[in-house]
């Protein structure tokens, strides 16, 4: 093919590439040289004056482009010295790593982290030896000099252009592809079931959530637990404005499952902190009277962000703060988001007290909690 | 303005006691209009211990707290019921007398001397009662329950504080401290009381007992052994990645320079 490019140099593959015909070339002459100094990996010695080959076999017509000497001898063989030194390290934390592996069993925990010591010390200093000798070869060894290589144009030659399309379209012929439209048609309906497979195995995906992320355990009558202890609360025992707790619902302590979704903080405000609507639905900026008791309010532990528990509650400024990504929600104004990127309130659980006088759930949230999904539905 | 708001007490002496109701009394009917007259129970003892702990009041915190523990919108809060357990937590802290105010007051040396809080503590507590400052037996972590602890310091504490006691921010300036320093008496008194942005966890709400074992989990986690590496402070692996990130980020930025750097030699 390298003899078919017109317009081209010859010179310019070749010196860079060496050319097709250099192997053949290059075995021929290795036969006869291939004596004591031959090191494995560079080209015959009698070839050995340019490592990036010979214009096809042609005898050298160029001046050598670099040294083959260091400038500085003795400083080079202090060099040559720290880098076989680096180079023995190497092998020996290398025979290290080997030996470690047999020498320490891993039967018990605390033989296990000697064993990962032993084995990551090695390597790591078998390959930083390593490294650090190739560098040294690298700046003090081998020569600094500038080389220009000539590249050849990615764009094949006209003729090479013009060939593979008279041989595809010949192939395209000869395999009666286009001749014959039944072989064509049921080849492709044969790939079909196959290609849509994937899109149907991701079924296994699991099955669709349903209406689950529009609920939670939360369901009328259920007491509010003091979580961690799980006592029931009284509205006169968690009196103290100020005051915040996490709770759970009753029955549901141990299922984190359902806590995922179900946890809860409660606030207690002073007289006149917070800012109701009276109605029985929540009006965005406004905590829904009905649904707190004595001026405690309940809402989600769950940022509307990403889901993560938002406690941070500050008495001071009545801010609810998620640790996450700092979305930080007003306590007095419905958990409204005031800073963050959070876009909607924390809900709101609706309270009330029972018989004995507990806290306790009027219904479940009646908005989802926790992150955003697209058939969330109309509340704000 | 007369003492008659303020319940009299039979017995010490006449004078000091006069002089104590009358300076507690007229302080309370200043800043409320009457109101209910059941405040100012005075449990620490001695009016003599009150007259002093106005002294200091009026030395180390009127400028700031107003000269009747009322408050300064917007400086400082309003004293009145805040009991000798907010005194006991603030100044014992060092956190109060402060310099000047800030987003969230540090944890400095202490400034009083211990007979100075308690007579503090009892001038604010004959402003307006409020709860008290516990017993050290009372407090003690000795033999409490440490899983129901850990339980609710997960529960009510971590959130802020870290989940080992090693705090963490808040908003605009303000941060939860670590609890490293704190000793059992203070963490019961910043639960009771809830200083500065800390809610407030009442004894109806989380008992004395619960309490108790909150302060038991806090204490046990400091002689927690580290499983190797540093602790830097226990702030979770985030902290440990960083510092490592960086170190390695800097080990080979320097071997990056050091590998192209150019060779001093000169050919040709």
């Amino acid at each position: 093919m390298s003899d078919s490019t017109a317009g081209q140099r010859p010179g310019d593959y070749d010196e860079a590439h060496g050319g097709p015909d250099e192997v053949p070339a290059e075995s021929a002459a290795a036969g006869p040289d291939s004596g004591r100094h031959r090191v494995i990996g560079t080209p015959p010695p009698a070839r050995a004056h340019s490592l990036l080959g010979d214009a096809g076999g042609q005898p050298p017509a160029r001046p050598r482009e670099l040294p083959s000497d260091p400038d500085d001898l003795p400083g080079a063989r202090r060099a040559e010295r720290i880098v076989v030194a680096c180079f023995l390290i190497a092998m020996l934390a290398g025979l290290g790593f080997l030996a470690s592996y047999f020498i320490f069993n891993v039967h018990t925990v605390s033989n296990v982290l000697y064993s990962n010591l032993a084995l990551g010390s090695t390597l790591g200093l078998a390959f930083l030896a390593m490294a650090v000798g190739a560098v040294i070869w690298v700046r003090r060894l081998m020569p600094d000099v500038e080389l220009t290589e000539a590249r050849k144009p990615l764009r094949s030659a006209p003729e090479d252009r013009a060939a593979f399309a008279e041989t595809f379209a010949e192939g395209a012929d000869a395999s009666q592809f286009v001749k014959r439209p039944m072989l064509r048609r049921t080849l492709i309906a044969a790939t079909v079931p196959v290609a849509v497979a994937p899109i149907v195995l991701l079924r296994d995906l699991g099955p669709l959530p349903g209406t689950k992320l529009d609920h939670t355990v939360w369901r009328k009558g259920l007491k509010l637990l003091n979580y961690g202890a799980n006592t029931p609360i009284r509205p006169g025992d968690f009196s103290s404005p100020g005051g915040m707790i996490t709770v759970v619902p009753d029955g549901y302590q141990d299922n984190f499952d359902a806590l995922a979704k179900a946890a809860v903080i409660i606030i207690k405000f002073a007289p006149g902190q917070v800012d109701y609507t009276s109605e029985d639905h929540p009006v965005p900026g406004k905590v829904v009277r009905n649904w707190s008791v004595d001026n405690i309010v309940a809402y989600s532990k769950i940022c509307t962000h990403v889901g993560c528990p938002a406690a941070l509650y500050e008495q001071t400024t009545h801010h609810i703060l998620c640790p996450c990504h700092q979305s930080t929600f007003d306590a007095t104004r419905g958990a409204k988001v005031i800073f963050g990127p959070a876009t909607r309130p924390l809900p709101q659980l609706p309270m009330t007290v029972d018989a004995q006088g507990y806290l306790v759930a009027r219904s479940d949230f009646t908005e989802p909690v926790g992150p955003s999904f697209w058939e969330r539905g109309p509340s704000t | 303005m007369s003492p008659t708001t303020v319940r009299r007490r039979p017995l010490a002496g006449y004078a000091v006691v006069l002089l104590g109701l009358v300076a507690a009394g007229l302080s309370y009917a200043a800043i409320t209009d009457g109101g209910d007259a059941s405040a100012a129970s005075h449990s620490v003892a001695g009016q003599a211990q009150v007259a002093e702990g106005r002294a200091i009041f009026l030395q180390e915190c009127a400028s700031c707290h107003g000269l009747f523990g009322q408050g300064v919108s917007g400086i400082a809060p309003d004293l009145i019921g805040v009991g000798a357990a907010a005194v006991d937590f603030q100044v014992s802290t060092g956190r109060m007398p402060a310099k000047e105010p800030e987003a969230e007051m540090p944890r400095r040396p202490v400034m009083l001397t211990r007979q100075q809080i308690r007579a503090l503590a009892a001038y604010i507590e004959s402003l307006g009662g409020g709860p008290g400052i516990p017993s050290k037996a009372a407090v003690a972590p000795y033999g409490a329950n440490y899983g129901l602890g850990q339980q609710l310091f997960t529960a009510d504490c971590a959130q802020c504080h870290n989940f080992q006691g090693a705090g963490g921010a808040l908003t605009y300036g303000k941060y939860a401290p670590p609890l490293t320093k704190s000793t059992p008496v203070q963490i019961f008194e910043a639960m009771l009381t809830g200083p500065e942005a800390m809610p407030v966890f009442n004894n109806t709400t989380i008992t004395p007992q619960q309490k108790r074992d909150i302060i038991a989990y806090i204490v046990q986690t400091r002689s927690e052994p580290n499983p190797g590496g540093f602790s830097l402070g226990r702030v979770g692996p985030v902290t440990e990645g960083l510092v490592v990130f960086l170190g390695l980020l800097l080990f080979m930025v320097l071997a990056a320079l050091w590998i192209t750097a150019k060779h001093r030699k000169a050919h040709e």
